[in-house]
């Protein structure tokens, strides 16, 4: 295996198209020289959009506003549905308002700090530059953003900056976004630029002459194969989380469709980059379906801690004593102990590292084994519970519902000192920094087909910051992609409209029709939810926070054996005709599998640490990430070889810093 | 006409109407205040209603509130039970927010127009029908001690005024919801005016109903009147 | 996992639009408090599936209470007994050991049901389609500090923009009224001053497609409000009516 990766290393450079000149000039020149497509002719041009998301929903609106025929599709029953709703905290924007010395060039800084200094300097600039047009953009549509009392906009700090930049409309940021971009959609559907297909789930994307043309969709409902032809394809459909089968996204976040794309020759680059929140609910048990994001905001005034005595930790697991029985003294505060300078406000990765290595070494707190507590009882006792209630309430009370303990209720005195039900948190997979690889343009390795938002790699290198998700998928579905497709379309202008009759299409759908009637007729005895599980157990023991050589070759081992396992045990009730919700799940479940083969693939060739990807053999003597700029200064793009079992190829796109000089990241002083 | 083909102009209609009807029902309580005082003062009250040009367009206005209020009752709620579809809840249960009065609100219509037909049977049918048409006129005195003389007809006006409580105290700030008076302020204001309103109102008629009654049967029977 | 409990749910199960539904009574026993209601669902589904038999198919995405995708008719109330919640943030410690949960789709004639508990909703988008945006092209907007909004007008729109668009206000409703939903659109750009320029064309024209697309006349019971997990209140229909009247007696 490793000789096939080293051997796959001397493949061609590939062409990101990044345009000349200094960074900051960059997307400007771009803008100013790009090809255009006028008015008359963007009638003639149709582009599909798969996804409806934030970049998905955004990109198929304002390709409607321009004048293309666009055809939008989406899994849920409603374009407003998309996970991107999800999101609490808020988006980012360099304006500035509060005069603490922010800038375009400062955000584009944080974002690349924050990534590990493993994305592309070019993309993430002209991410900082146009995240003030988002802001205005989302404003002129009507999105209650939080305000002051004097009617300004309203912002707040987050991790990673020195500035508060982060805008926020209540703890619902992304569903007020993504309403705003639902919203722009629903004008356009209602003009009839868009038409919008809903509960339909693109299986496949069909390639004319190199050039992606269109699209084969399963109608959930009916459950029939449709065929759908464009000029150009956008895949919007988020990212793999899933593939750890318990992550905070929904569920039925999947990555058929850019598996789909990968099968067809688009590269998937730096699949190993996976982002794990520490802040979630621990899992209780194997019945579990998701995780449940508690808001990073908790970690300002709650603090995170473990017992000091391996003892008390064993009572807690046994279920014999409760956290508040365990005094000040006796509590480590690891993260305050480790990292004096920012303490509980280290950024997601770090912290997460640093609560698997107290649970790795027995110090977890709850029958699992796999939590630790974040205690509100210093901030109770100094603030009194109203003014933390103010701040938490609605978090402590979904706490409740969810665990049924209330972190807000006095539970214990000790000595005179106060102690609350603390809560038990722990890390779950959040968000996917790899994905599609994308050139400047934000198209893929094949023409015509193009990747936005969480489905593409491009900009939050090996760790995203927090609130920058919204802004990317925003800026590439209003500001990037709108301009950039029109490079590509411009001298398409000429190709007619495409018949789905064409044999293209015909043997794309058949080869689809194919792999579906092969899932029917497995005919075994396991559900599909119980592959998935084992599959999540895989990838979260052995390619999850802390990946070692041994372990990456023992989950390709593993999955290798659950693929067989999957491929001769899978039983689907029912048949194909209406809806079969097994047989859906059992198809993502199938490109799941390869994913998790991928990002194993590269975690195993990255041979360094690097912000969501930490390879115990590559740390520091105090435990912390060591990069390798002089070896792994590159996004790997991985290549398909025809056949889901084979490994896939490497291919090394360079990365070049003229604005920024690489450094270290350092929080502990 | 948007009155008529849109939702809210049909919920304009009840609520104009509906008000309407209430308003009516306050001076109808006062009217009959007349009557416990003094039933001369009644007749004269009386005269002034009869069949004057003014009283009969009064009352033709008055006819069609109560006309339109019913059809479209029974229109919206024939519109309500379709756009329920076919398959109804097996198991369903009330909020506590929500008011009984609000989900029966037809049920009730239909116990107050059973009581407004014999209301009209006992008093409009004898006084201003016959002034029309001809035929024996009842006095204002004639025509309620003819009704409250009667022993069953006290238990069933009380029911009647239940009813009439009921429809009112959803009815009242409903309506200035449907005209699109209210907000958070004025929600719970207009909800306590209005069952301070309906309370007062309907309370006012029960005394009425029971004075005449004890009046009637103390006439009757001398013996009763000293009894009390 | 201390605690577990039995519990029989008796589900709605319909193959299809068109065919005759029925109840079918499902035994589970030593359910974990701590699963949600959807987990248990998955639970069910999954001893389905190890029957042989067709799991029950039931609309949910997020199980955060955010995407409105889940739904669920329990116990006589949308969304289940819990207030203020989405049928996934429901847990079963809310219910009795032994209890009988009676499990039934949304019904509204707006929303027939495509299979078991899955209804289509797709009534919603329409109306929305018909005019809950601001007419305005990306790429053209003023900078988002031009125009301040009151802080108590930017706090009540976004009180009104939390609405998820499940349908639970039509699903409580004896009338199948989607007021409150309508209401809650045209309330938060009613209170925007971007809204403000097309407000009377937009509650016009979402309120025409409501009526068009058969949903009942609202009689002001507040079922929907008191339902609603995103406690949409009920003065957002008392503006919708002004709004609407208003326009109509422009006109």
């Amino acid at each position: 295996m490793e000789e096939n990766l080293k051997k796959n290393v001397a493949q061609p450079a590939i062409d990101s198209k990044i345009p000349e000149g200094p960074v900051a000039e960059k997307w400007t020149n771009y803008k100013a020289h790009q090809k255009l497509v006028n008015p008359a002719n963007k009638r003639r041009l149709d582009i599909i959009v798969v996804g409806t998301g934030l970049a998905g929903a955004s990109a198929a609106a304002t390709l409607g506003e321009m004048g293309f025929k666009v055809l939008n599709f989406c899994i849920q029953d409603s374009p407003r549905r998309a996970h991107s709703i999800a999101a609490q905290g808020g988006i980012n924007a360099a304006k500035n308002y509060q005069n603490d010395g922010d800038s375009v060039y400062r955000l584009f800084y944080d974002t690349v700090k924050g990534g590990d200094y493993r994305a592309r300097e070019a993309n993430v600039y002209r991410l900082a530059e146009v995240s003030n047009n988002i802001i205005d953009q989302c404003v002129a549509q009507g999105v209650p953003f939080a305000r002051e009392y004097g009617g300004l906009l309203a912002n707040r700090s987050f991790g990673g900056a020195q500035v508060s930049r982060t805008f926020y409309a209540k703890g619902q940021t992304g569903q007020q976004l993504l309403l705003g971009a639902y919203s722009s959609l629903n004008r356009q559907i209602e003009m009839g630029n868009v038409k919008s297909y809903n509960r339909y789930e693109m299986h496949d994307v069909v390639i004319i002459d190199g050039r992606a043309r269109g699209i084969i969709a399963k109608n959930l409902v009916t459950g029939k194969l449709e065929r759908f032809a464009a000029h150009a394809v956008v895949i919007a459909t988020g990212g793999y989380g899933n593939t750890y089968f318990l992550s905070t996204n929904a569920m039925a976040c999947n990555v058929s469709a850019a598996m789909a794309c990968y099968r067809k020759g688009a590269y998937f680059a730096n699949p190993a980059y996976v982002q794990i929140h520490p802040t979630c609910i621990p899992r209780h048990g194997d019945k579990q379906s998701k995780l449940t994001l508690m808001s990073e905001s908790l970690r300002n005034d709650g603090r995170i801690w473990v017992p000091k005595n391996i003892e008390d930790a064993k009572k807690l697991q046994a279920g014999q004593i409760k956290g508040s029985d365990i005094p000040e003294e006796e509590r480590d505060y690891y993260l305050e102990r480790r990292y004096p300078a920012f303490g509980n406000l280290v950024p997601r990765d770090v912290a997460s590292r640093a609560a698997k290595e107290r649970c790795d070494k027995g110090f977890g707190v709850n029958n699992t084994g796999q939590a630790v507590f974040l205690d509100f009882s210093e901030a109770i006792n100094r603030l009194g519970i109203d003014v933390v209630r103010q701040r938490y309430g609605n978090l402590f009370d979904m706490y409740e519902e969810i665990t049924d303990v209330n972190p807000g209720e006095l539970a214990n005195e000790i000595n005179g000192v106060k102690y609350y039900n603390p809560m038990m948190i722990y890390p779950a997979i959040h968000y996917t920094m790899g994905g599609i690889w994308v050139d400047y343009e934000l198209q893929t390795s094949i023409k015509g087909l193009f990747a936005i938002g969480e489905c593409n790699f491009s900009d939050h290198g090996a760790n995203r910051l927090g609130a920058s998700a919204l802004m990317q998928g925003l800026a590439d579905g209003y500001f990037v992609l709108p301009y950039t497709i029109q490079n590509y379309l411009s001298d398409q202008i000429t190709v007619p409209r495409f018949s789905t009759d064409l044999p293209e299409f015909e043997e794309t759908e058949e080869r689809v029709q194919a792999d579906l009637d092969n899932l029917m007729n497995i005919k075994g005895n396991r559900s599909v939810d119980s592959i998935h599980k084992e599959l999540g157990n895989i990838m979260w023991d052995y390619v999850g926070m802390g990946r070692t050589k041994e372990s990456l070759e023992t989950a390709l081992e593993k999955i290798k054996e659950l693929r067989k396992e999957f491929e001769t045990n899978l039983f689907i009730p029912g048949d194909q005709e209406g809806m079969n919700i097994e047989l859906d799940k059992a198809f993502r479940l199938r490109d799941f599998i390869t994913m998790g083969e991928l990002i194993a693939y590269d975690a195993l060739n990255r041979e360094e640490s690097c912000g969501g990807h930490f390879r115990e053999e590559h740390q520091t003597e105090e435990g912390e990430a060591k990069r390798d700029d002089e070896n792994f200064f590159y996004v790997a793009c991985w290549k398909y070889n025809g056949d889901d079992t084979k490994a896939p190829s490497l291919i090394k796109e360079p990365l070049h810093y003229e604005a920024i000089k690489v450094q270290t990241r350092n929080y502990k002083n | 006409m948007w009155l008529f083909k849109s939702s809210v102009g049909r919920k304009v209609v009840m609520s104009v109407t509906g008000l309407f009807l209430i308003l009516f029902l306050t001076f109808h309580a006062l009217m009959n205040a007349v009557a416990v005082l003094s039933l001369d003062a009644y007749e004269a009250v009386c005269e002034f209603l009869g069949a004057n040009w003014y009283a009969l367009l009064g009352t033709l206005v008055l006819a069609a509130g109560f006309v339109i209020h019913i059809i479209f009752a029974f229109w919206l709620t024939l519109q309500n039970r379709s756009a329920r579809g076919n398959d109804r809840y097996a198991v369903t249960a009330r909020p506590k927010s929500v008011e009984w009065a609000s989900q029966n609100m037809l049920v009730l219509g239909i116990i107050v127009l059973c009581f407004l037909v014999l209301h009209l049977f006992q008093f409009w049918a004898k006084m201003q029908l016959p002034e029309i048409t001809g035929g024996d006129v009842y006095s204002g005195s004639q025509a309620l001690e003819a009704t409250f003389s009667q022993p069953w007809v006290l238990p069933v006006y009380l029911i009647g005024f239940c009813a009439i409580w009921f429809h009112i105290t959803h009815g009242f700030w409903s309506a200035f919801q449907s005209l699109g008076a209210n907000n958070d302020k004025w929600l719970c204001r207009w909800k306590c005016i209005g069952w301070w309103w309906a309370t007062i109102v309907m309370l006012l008629f029960a005394v009425e109903a029971i004075a005449l009654t004890i009046k009637f049967a103390t006439d009757s029977c001398p013996c009763i009147g000293e009894l009390i | 996992m201390e605690n577990s409990i039995s519990v029989k749910l008796k589900v709605w199960r319909q193959a299809n639009p068109k065919a005759q539904g029925e109840f079918v009574t499902y035994e589970l026993q030593d359910i974990p408090t701590d699963t949600s209601f959807l987990e248990t669902l998955d639970i069910l589904n999954e001893q389905l599936v190890e029957r042989g038999e067709e799991p029950i198919a039931f609309d949910h995405d997020c199980r955060e209470g955010i995407c409105g995708m889940c739904s669920l008719y329990i116990n006589g109330h949308p969304h289940g007994p819990a207030t203020g919640a989405t049928t996934c943030q429901l847990y079963m410690r809310r219910f009795k050991d032994g209890e009988t949960i009676t499990v039934e789709p949304w019904r509204s004639a707006a929303f027939p049901v495509i299979k078991d508990l899955m209804v289509d909703r797709n009534a919603f988008d329409k109306i929305q389609q018909a005019g809950g945006y601001v007419s305005f092209n990306t790429g053209g907007a003023q900078d988002a500090n031009a125009i301040p909004i009151s802080k108590v007008d930017a706090d009540e729109a976004m009180d009104s923009a939390s609405c998820i668009g499940c349908g639970a206000c039509v699903a409580a409703c004896k009338n199948g009224s989607a007021m409150l939903f309508v209401s809650a659109k045209v309330s938060q750009f009613a209170l925007l001053p971007q809204g403000k320029a097309e407000a009377k064309k937009r509650v016009k024209a979402m309120l025409q497609k409501m009526d068009e697309l058969g949903f009942g006349n609202c009689t002001n019971t507040g079922a929907c409000a008191a339902e609603c997990p995103k406690n949409i209140k009920l003065s957002n229909i008392a503006r919708l009516n002004r709004e609407y009247i208003c326009a109509k007696c422009s006109d």
